[in-house]
């Protein structure tokens, strides 16, 4: 189907020429025939008129004699022209005076007309003419001559014959003069589409089409064809350098960010390790102090070591819960079915067991899961409760719940307390590190644990926000 | 009872000092000796360097050793001993600062006895070494000690 469809180049070159060269020939030859044969016929007729009119010359004293022997005698002198067949001399009022016939047949003279000086009539067999013989002005007789048309016929044949061969050396030639140049013609075509057709197949932008003995149109194309070829060998290129330095880019960042991650463990380590003992020195010496030297010291000097332990342990609290912050982030993640339901109650007790005398009614939804890092999930929750819990510190009374609820269409946990709860206009600073809305008088803390809470949640790509009232609670919401 | 002497590896001088105290204030009598880094350490427990001459068979009845050390960190003294069949048993408690969970995970690898964190708290920190004496100076009985 295909080949049907699609012939090659060269096929239809050799068709184009042939074709081409046969038509034209052929127009040629039949308008040369047909040329040839007008003039033939044009030629013979005056011939034979001027034939016709010599002999009607001769005949008119044998007319005005009335002597037909003399008239034949004339007429037998056209024996001499082979193709007229018989001829002919009658008077005006229709009568045959004399006649001539080649073969000696008996022959009728034709019907003619006696308006005109002369006439004749040709059809495919033969010519017949008829001619006014005038003497001094005034019609004497008609003479005719009839002639066969066997040489035209034979002429048209020998043109026909010579036409015929003439076309096929012709077309001979044309195929193979075309065979030589349509070569030529299509051989960069044809070398052109193997190229294109490995290019396409091996994604090899690196060869190259040859515009060898091409034709202008065919190198223009061959020279647009590798300037496509090279542009995109280039682009390849291009791209194979950019997609490396991508690559090598993201190599760095990673060696960058290993190292940097590397230098964070260190710092880590150092701060766990170095800063610590400085303050274990102030600490252990302020209460050597009071321990051993207590009698010398008076209440005040007393009061200054114990707010220097104060600070001090203070300060390890902080490097403690800023080493958390760093951890959670750092930790390696693993999902698994968390029972927050669980670990709400199990934070809830151990609180009650810290504190016995405190007096908080905990409402834990049941059979809550999620999906999510336990270990993460477990200091997330007790942050969330652990400050319920604190902040609910300063009333007698105190409710802490856990439950699920529909927040802007979406499931969201949330741990509700109706406790001391901080000024909506300072909600954005509550994430903060090292932000406080309370005093550390009022209620302890280090201002880590909701950042700490808020790495986890984002860490898990969840959202975690609170709602709140001076006095009237706190509420905060987390999506995992 | 024969006391034996306790080896304390520790560079810092105020740690030093309050350990001291902290086993004073526990009446931990016991003689201390103190290794400022882990070469000394190693010294003195295999009787070498400084300590050529010692008595390589007289092991101290507990090692408390700081893991971040000049010279020879802890863990490194403590895979040194821990490689060693004379010191493969000796009582060790790693008695450090550092918080980290990697630090705990290989010391307990390489063979650490217990992991003692020092609080900031230096009440919190008599408080541990009490419960080291109670435990490595009285309950634990050493392992004979192998000899020839």
């Amino acid at each position: 189907m295909r080949r049907v469809k699609h012939r090659s180049i060269v096929e239809k070159l050799t068709r184009m020429s042939m074709l081409v060269s046969g038509i034209a020939l052929l127009v040629a030859c039949v308008s040369f025939i047909g040329f040839d044969m007008l003039t033939f016929r044009a030629n013979k007729v005056r011939s034979i008129s001027t034939q016709a009119q010599i002999i009607g010359s001769n005949a008119v004293s044998a007319l005005l004699f009335n002597d037909p022997q003399s008239a034949e005698d004339t007429l037998s002198a056209l024996r001499a022209a082979p193709s007229i067949v018989s001829a002919g001399i009658c008077t005006l009022d229709g009568r045959a005076f004399a006649s001539y016939s080649r073969d000696h047949t008996l022959t009728t003279p034709p019907a003619l007309p006696t308006s005109q000086s002369e006439a004749y009539s040709i059809n495919d067999k033969q010519i017949v003419l008829a001619r006014l013989i005038v003497f001094k002005g005034k019609p004497t007789g008609i003479v005719w001559i009839r002639s066969d048309v066997q040489e035209l016929t034979r002429r048209l044949t020998r043109y026909a014959g010579i036409a015929l061969i003439v076309m096929v050396a012709s077309l001979f030639a044309a195929f193979y003069l075309s065979s030589m140049y349509r070569k030529e013609i299509s051989s960069p075509i044809v070398r052109l589409a193997e190229v294109a057709r490995i290019v396409s197949r091996d994604k090899n932008y690196s060869l190259r089409a040859t515009s060898a003995g091409s034709t202008a149109e065919t190198s223009v194309l061959v020279g647009a064809f590798n300037e496509m070829l090279a542009q995109i060998q280039e682009r390849d290129k291009e791209l194979l350098e950019a997609h490396e330095e991508l690559e090598q880019r993201v190599r760095n960042r990673t060696d960058e960010l290993a190292a940097a991650n590397k230098e964070l463990e260190a710092f880590s380590y150092s701060v766990s390790h170095d800063l610590r003992a400085p303050l274990r020195s102030i600490d252990g010496f302020s209460l050597a102090l009071i321990e051993d030297y207590g009698a010398k010291l008076d209440e005040g000097g007393k009061d200054y070591l114990r707010r220097v332990r104060a600070a001090s342990q203070r300060m390890s609290q902080l490097i403690d819960d800023m080493l958390n912050l760093a951890r959670v982030t750092r930790r390696s993640m693993q999902r698994e079915t968390v029972n927050l339901s669980g670990l709400a109650k199990s934070i809830a007790n151990d609180l009650s067991k810290e504190e016995p005398n405190r007096r908080v009614e905990f409402s834990i939804a049941e059979g809550l899961t999620a999906d999510a890092d336990s270990g993460l999930m477990k200091i997330a929750m007790q942050n969330l409760i652990g400050n319920a819990w604190k902040y609910t510190s300063a009333h007698d009374r105190a409710r802490i719940e856990f439950g699920r609820t529909d927040q802007n269409g979406s499931s969201a946990y949330f741990v509700k307390d109706d406790g001391a709860g901080f000024d909506p206009r300072y909600v954005e600073r509550l994430f903060g590190a090292f932000q406080r809305l309370h005093a550390a008088t009022e209620f302890p803390g280090t201002g880590i644990g909701l950042a700490t809470v808020q790495r986890i949640i984002h860490r898990h790509g969840g959202q975690v926000w609170a709602e709140g009232n001076v006095e009237h609670g706190a509420t905060f919401y987390f999506t995992l | 009872m024969d006391l034996r002497t306790i080896l304390l590896v520790e560079d810092n001088p105020d740690d030093e000092a309050l350990t001291l105290r902290a086993l004073r204030k526990n009446n931990i009598r016991n003689e201390v000796v103190v290794a400022h880094d882990g070469v000394e350490a190693i010294d003195y427990l295999f009787a070498t360097g400084t300590f050529a001459g010692r008595d390589a068979d007289d092991l101290p009845q507990v090692v408390l050793l700081d893991l971040k050390l000049p010279k020879l960190d802890g863990l490194s003294v403590l895979r040194r001993l821990r490689a060693d069949p004379r010191t493969k048993t000796l009582p060790i408690v790693i008695l450090t600062s550092s918080n980290e969970e990697q630090d705990r995970l290989v010391g307990y690898d390489l063979g650490a006895n217990s992991y003692v964190r020092k609080p900031v708290d230096f009440n919190q920190f008599i408080e541990a070494i009490r419960q080291l004496g109670l435990y490595w100076l009285i309950l634990n009985e050493p392992v004979p000690a192998r000899r020839g």
